[in-house]
């Protein structure tokens, strides 16, 4: 009899504690992300395809287009064009093919002058393949437009430079601009560099 | 319309009708949207939240899909008792409001055998879940049919009992009458245990979790419903609702005083009482995993039958004493 009666009321005490615990979970602010209206914030250490890292104080890129990060890449999906601008080269065209990309992240860790980052994008699906091809000289200008800082222009190569663009192992310039034809400086270039053979058949 | 209760106009019973009829469609889609938003904060998610305001419509678009739907009779049912089983379920349902006080005066029609009415014709639910199942010529139709038979027999003797210590105190079946004998204090205070007692068993007669055998949907498909579509099964689900509106309106009747309270009108305190102990079965519903079929049976006859017992000989007693 009194095993009965405890078994009741230990029974009950514990039905008891079980619904505390609902009603916690009841008035506590729901998890859900409603997606499209709301976005997740990332972490830090979420990688994403790479982009420019927007220097504060130049309030433009730090990319010197030495092109260490598309000779490094595993993937040779970085496709990368600079010009002689001055005595500085200067990138006009840094194209990303992302669907070949394995997040191995060596073209961050070998760049001279920490250009490259990690971006927090995560909303990277498309219709086609050519939705994973990234832009990021255009993805840094939109990131410029956004901050109201000036926005830095694709360099127009001058003149002097001509010899030395020339002889750079660099070309692929019909079929970027093919792809890209919205890229003004791309078909710019293309007049003034030759494209080497290994370098078609790499693309 | 206490006064007139002798002589209710047609008038009044057709008012009464269309009003029930209103309550009940209301009321159900009102519970689903709430019994969704229940289960989604215990869980902590939104629940629905795209049509209308916090998904308050989306209950509507739902019935409407459900209009839409198909009727389908499988070929080997047995064709007069399936289609008569989501009638048999609602009817009840519908006659039960007959007596149910809203407030002082909104009552359809004040009969002296209030309770016995209510509780006589919730037994009638059974013989339609049987029927529903047995006609459906399906075996997890018939098992949900033979679960749900067992378990409302085995409840319904500790529900009235409990119930019986209630009126042993008032001394009458109206429910007006109990609204009136707890003036001064409600009888969740003086009779706890017997509280308790009516809400386990309640939960059970409205076959809602944890004593959801009948439609358990991870061992028996839906249950007794499971070959009804469309508006038949709409039938079933509605019923199932206001059943629970039902109880929660019994329990508002005989434990927390009625229609009575301060500031706001009769109407409205009946409904939040009823909402809250609506609120309370939900609560358990996302809080209790689902009973085995012996724990189910061994509960109602070893625990909920000689409480009640006690109780009422307990309250006897007392009465007798005082």
């Amino acid at each position: 009899m009194t095993s009965y009666v405890k078994q009741i009321l230990s029974g009950f005490t514990s039905l008891l504690a079980g619904m505390g615990v609902t009603i916690r979970y009841f008035v506590k602010p729901i998890v859900t992300v409603q997606y499209p209206r709301e976005k997740l914030q990332m972490s830090p250490a979420y990688r994403g395809h790479t982009e420019f890292v927007l220097d504060p104080e130049t309030k433009t890129h730090r990319c010197i287009a030495c092109e260490l990060c598309s000779r490094t890449c595993p993937s040779q999906l970085i496709h990368l064009e600079g010009v002689k601008v001055g005595k500085k080269k200067l990138p006009s065209k840094y194209v990303i093919e992302y669907h070949l990309c394995s997040l191995c992240g060596l073209c961050v860790e070998v760049c001279p002058t920490q250009a490259l980052q990690f971006s927090k994008e995560y909303r990277l699906a498309g219709y086609s393949r050519e939705d994973a091809v990234i832009d990021l000289f255009a993805r840094m200008q939109a990131q410029q437009r956004r901050l109201g800082w000036p926005v830095t222009p694709i360099p127009e190569p001058q003149p002097e430079a001509e010899g030395e663009a020339e002889a750079k192992p660099k070309g692929a310039k019909p079929k970027a601009a093919a792809r890209k034809a919205e890229s003004p400086a791309a078909s710019e270039a293309a007049a003034e560099t030759s494209a080497t053979p290994a370098e078609e058949e790499k693309e | 319309m206490a006064t007139a209760a002798q002589s209710v106009s047609i008038v009044g019973m057709i008012a009464g009708l269309i009003g029930v009829m209103a309550l009940v469609a209301v009321n159900a889609l009102f519970l689903i949207w709430m019994e969704r938003k229940v289960a989604a904060h215990m869980q902590l998610r939104p629940g629905p939240m795209e049509v209308g305001w916090h998904g308050a419509l989306q209950t509507i678009a739902d019935a409407l899909k459900l209009l839409g739907k198909e009727l389908i009779t499988p070929r080997d049912v047995d064709r007069p008792v399936y289609l008569a089983a989501p009638i048999v379920i609602f009817l009840p349902v519908l006659v039960s409001f007959l007596v149910i006080p809203f407030s002082q005066n909104l009552i359809i029609r004040d009969m002296h055998v209030g309770v016995l009415l209510i509780l006589s014709f919730a037994a009638l639910t059974v013989l339609a879940i049987l029927m529903a199942g047995w006609a459906s010529n399906n075996k997890y139709a018939v098992f949900g049919a033979i679960r749900s038979v067992a378990q409302n027999v085995a409840y319904e003797i500790p529900l009235l009992i409990t119930l019986m210590s209630i009126i042993l105190m008032v001394g009458s079946f109206r429910l007006t009458d109990i609204v009136a004998a707890q003036n001064r204090v409600w009888f969740i205070l003086v009779q706890p245990v017997a509280f308790i007692l009516y809400i386990i068993c309640a939960t059970a007669e409205t076959n809602r979790a944890p004593f959801d055998l009948p439609e358990a949907e991870s061992e028996l498909v839906a249950g007794f419903h499971t070959e009804y579509s469309g508006m038949r099964f709409a039938l079933f689900f509605l019923a199932e609702y206001t059943n629970m509106f039902i109880v929660a309106a019994l329990a508002t009747i005989f434990f927390l005083g009625g229609w009575r309270g301060p500031f706001l009108p009769g109407v409205v305190w009946f409904l939040l009482k009823v909402y809250a102990i609506i609120f309370l079965i939900m609560w358990f519903r996302w809080t209790f995993p689902r009973v085995r079929f012996d724990q189910l049976i061994t509960l109602s006859w070893k625990i909920l039958i000689p409480l009640s017992l006690a109780n009422l000989i307990i309250t006897a007693f007392v009465l007798k004493l005082v």
